[in-house]
């Protein structure tokens, strides 16, 4: 069975809500915190809605919109959402009164909204959606385990199209407590020096992508999503260099059919050095593109990535901004992004031009 | 009733809404403002911020919320209780 | 895709007990967990009564075996599903390919009240052990790792019906053949967090609730955890069934962020959904384990549209958060191993302080308990903010 990707929708640190060419204008960060750039959210929300909604929420309501468009639906049959930190703008606000105000005159909408399936049934409740509704809230996993449940659907065949996809939202409480446990550059780094920087630390992201997902082709669909595979924990690089190899034998693929690899290097030597191995032991001579310069480094920021090789395969072009190694291909039919985040979690996507 | 109407602006984000545009009878619920019952619940909680006045029954929400003027209204007789 | 997904087994730690069987003898002996807060240190001690498993964290990390400075999420957890592991029967976890499938709401946000106490006077203050599990998912991966799991671990979080969609999910990761075996079900313990907030909502009743009566104002909060062990088809000469997981369905209300619609729309399109799936008709259905949390709205909603598709043949039904609270993430979990020891044993659980019959509806809980009787299929509701609605459907084939 062949699953498409007949829509997307990305909000991002870069202009990706707006129609045109990827990264038609580069935006150059200096900084260790990337904020999204985000489009007028009145568009899709009205006022009376608005008015409660945190970043985070705004900007699912967004891509998620921005995808069904693209995809020519008005109603998807599942809505699956993936986000690791939750709304955490809204529990921040209410944990802050909670202490502050010591359990006195303290307001809902904070704790309403504060809940991880909030921009779930946000988005189902604006778009009159009484189908399927799931919120994946497991780290690094939360995006991937998103999509796999809109893949088991698809195969299952109980609904057309599933509309997908991760986000999450830095907020000044959770970049101060991240930052204090040393994940972050110690001083800014320029976007385009950030995957070259000779240290520990990389810089803090985030931003919303959805996918809408369907056994059909749509009109506008440009690739297929071939494979999704996780690994947990793995004991070594071998272990990851095996799952690669066996996840590419499964989806009838060799390493030679791979025109592009995307990985998910974010500028910390440390974390680096599994790209590093990866790539020296199965595509030394491949072409490799990278995506968290331009989006910074969060759990769902796979998200991010699979939303740039979708749209690479669409424009059949690398950008300069996202090359890392080697001369953009020819031809951009076989993509593998490859990620981890922390080390802990590890995740290999594979999508195919139609 | 004018700082009411300011107190019901800001503690609800009411954005686009001028305290000045509400009128003392216009309903605040539904056709009106078009609040809903969370709004009910922070309306609640202004009223013991600002006024010191406890609803313990949000059932009681519909008729004290009715507009500005019924707001005020039950401010008034509150505060009177009060000081009685 | 309709292989057949087995209960091979659950542990439950609530309220009203340690452990399973403890679970069993309160719901015997009519005895409720509700009491006033114990170990959940809060300003509004002496105004809701809560359902607390009743140990504090030092006994709780022995339980599990785990630094007393864990998460008590995790803690709860860990206990649960352990428990629903040793009671499979089943040889040692890494001859499987296993999944854990773990839903909460709350993560580790017990320990990061007490860090923000500090952090707020100064953002170097609070120590950082207390917030490094404060993610949802971390509390799943720190069970995960404590038992040897690998091959699948997810997090699940759509409030109150959180755990239930955990199940489904574990069987079909095991229909999809992405794993053969699923620890599913949910954890929550009590926070300052989830009270105040439900406190903001006004539906915290400051008597022991009152599910599914006319007198009802709403619902008290519980703490615990549930899991039961999904098996696949390939396994079942490995196994003793429980009972057989046979349908599910998961959909939204769309109607309100809180609140539930009038009608129950999502309510219904759970349950109905629950039953095509397992190809049965509502007269099949011989108890329900209700979502039932006793505020207004939930009940007259769930209630209405229970009406709508089971009358006139009403099954018994009862809600346990009568004796454990609504503890949120974890009910479903909960929720699902009774209901799967009910099929095994044949128990109709009572429904605590039922009186008077709700005005709007023409049947009413049982309110006592009771064993042997002849029960073939049995549903699980979990209903929820964010419109989130799933039923599960338990048969004993």
């Amino acid at each position: 069975m062949n699953i498409y990707i007949n829509g997307t929708g990305c909000i991002s640190p870069q202009e990706t809500a707006q129609i045109g060419p990827l990264f038609a204008t580069l935006r150059e960060y200096d900084q260790v915190r990337l904020s999204t750039v985000d489009p007028d959210y009145k568009q899709w929300i009205d006022l009376k809605q608005i008015r409660r909604m945190s970043r985070v929420v705004k900007m699912g309501v967004g891509a998620a919109n921005l995808s069904i468009e693209e995809a020519g639906i008005t109603l998807p049959d599942a809505i699956i959402t993936g986000t690791a930190y939750g709304c955490l703008d809204d529990t921040g606000v209410f944990l802050n009164k909670l202490v502050s105000q010591q359990e006195e005159m303290l307001t809902p909408t904070a704790f309403i909204q504060s809940t991880h399936n909030t921009v779930g049934g946000q988005i189902a409740l604006l778009m009159g959606c009484n189908a399927y509704n799931n919120t994946f809230v497991h780290r690094g996993f939360s995006f991937e385990h998103s999509l796999l449940d809109a893949m088991m659907i698809l195969e299952e065949g109980t609904a057309k199209h599933v509309l997908a996809g991760g986000l999450d939202e830095i907020t000044n409480y959770s970049h101060q407590i991240l930052s204090r446990f040393g994940i972050y550059k110690k001083t800014p780094v320029k976007t385009m020096a950030l995957l070259n920087s000779p240290d520990a630390g990389t810089i803090a992201g985030e931003g919303a992508a959805f996918f809408t997902l369907s056994t059909e082709k749509g009109a506008h669909a440009a690739a297929e999503l071939v494979g999704l595979h996780t690994i947990y924990k793995p004991l070594w690089e071998g272990e990851v260099i095996g799952e690669i190899v066996k996840f590419l034998e499964d989806h009838d693929c060799t390493l030679g059919d791979i025109d592009l690899l995307v990985t998910g290097r974010n500028g910390d030597i440390d974390q680096d050095e599994m790209y590093e191995e990866v790539a020296a032991a199965l595509f030394p001579e491949h072409p490799e593109a990278c995506f968290k310069h331009l989006c910074g480094e969060y759990p769902t920021a796979m998200a991010f990535g699979t939303w740039m090789a979708n749209r690479m395969i669409a424009e059949q072009d690398v950008p300069a901004a996202a090359m890392f190694y080697g001369q953009p291909p020819a031809k951009l039919k076989n993509v593998l992004i490859y990620n981890h985040h922390q080390g802990t979690h590890h995740s290999m996507i594979l999508l195919r031009a139609c | 009733m004018s700082d009411l109407k300011s107190q019901i602006v800001e503690q609800l984000n009411l954005q686009e809404v001028k305290p000045e545009d509400i009128g003392n009878d216009d309903p605040l619920f539904k056709t009106g403002l078009g609040l809903d019952s969370i709004d009910a619940l922070e309306l609640i909680v202004l009223l013991q911020q600002h006024y010191n006045i406890r609803i313990a029954n949000p059932e009681q929400g519909p008729e004290i919320f009715h507009s500005i003027r019924t707001m005020a209204e039950f401010i008034t007789a509150q505060q009177q209780k009060q000081q009685a | 895709m309709s292989e057949k997904v087995w209960i091979a087994g659950g542990g439950v730690i609530s309220g009203i007990g340690m452990n399973l069987q403890e679970n069993l003898e309160s719901f015997k002996a009519m005895q409720p967990g509700m009491t006033a807060m114990e170990y959940l240190h809060s300003v509004h001690r002496n105004t809701f009564p809560v359902a607390e498993v009743k140990a504090d964290n030092e006994q709780l990390a022995d339980l599990a075996r785990m630094p007393e400075n864990t998460s008590r999420t995790a803690l709860l957890s860990l206990i649960a599903a352990r428990e629903a592991w040793k009671s499979t029967g089943l040889a040692d976890i890494s001859q499987y390919r296993v999944g854990l499938v773990s839903a909460n709401t709350v993560g580790g946000m017990d320990k990061t009240e007490d860090f923000f106490n500090t952090f707020l006077s100064h953002p170097q203050g609070g120590r950082l052990h207390q917030v490094v599990n404060h993610e949802c998912g971390a509390v799943t991966e720190l069970v995960a790792d404590a038992m040897g799991i690998r091959h699948h671990i997810s997090t699940i979080s759509t409030a109150c019906s959180s755990a239930a969609n955990a199940l489904m999910y574990g069987a079909r990761l095991i229909r999809n053949k992405i794993v053969d075996i699923v620890i599913a079900g949910g954890t929550d313990s009590l926070t300052r967090f989830t009270l105040n907030g439900f406190n903001t909502l006004m539906i915290l009743d400051q008597q022991p609730c009152r599910p599914f009566d006319e007198t009802r104002t709403g619902l008290n909060l519980g703490e615990g955890a549930g899991y039961v062990v999904l098996v696949s088809d390939s396994l079942l000469a490995h196994i003793h069934p429980w009972a057989r997981l046979s349908g599910f369905a998961n959909a939204n209300d769309a109607y309100h962020q809180t609140a539930s619609s009038p009608d129950g729309t999502g309510n219904y399109l759970a349950m109905k959904g629950a039953l095509d799936m397992a190809g049965l008709q509502p007269h099949h259905i011989d108890y329900i384990n209700l979502h039932g949390t006793g505020t207004q709205n939930n009940d007259v909603s769930e209630g209405i549209a229970i009406n709508r598709l089971f009358a006139p043949h009403f099954p018994a039904m009862s809600s346990t958060k009568s004796f454990t609270g609504h503890t949120l993430g974890a009910s479903g979990g909960i929720e699902a191993v009774y209901s799967a020891l009910a099929l095994r044993e044949g128990i109709i659980y009572p429904n605590a302080r039922f009186q008077q019959q709700m005005k709007e509806l023409p049947f009413a809980p049982a309110t006592t308990f009771s064993t042997g009787n002849d029960l073939h299929h049995v549903m699980s509701n979990s209903f929820g903010f964010g419109g989130n609605c799933s039923s599960l459907v338990f048969s004993k084939e």
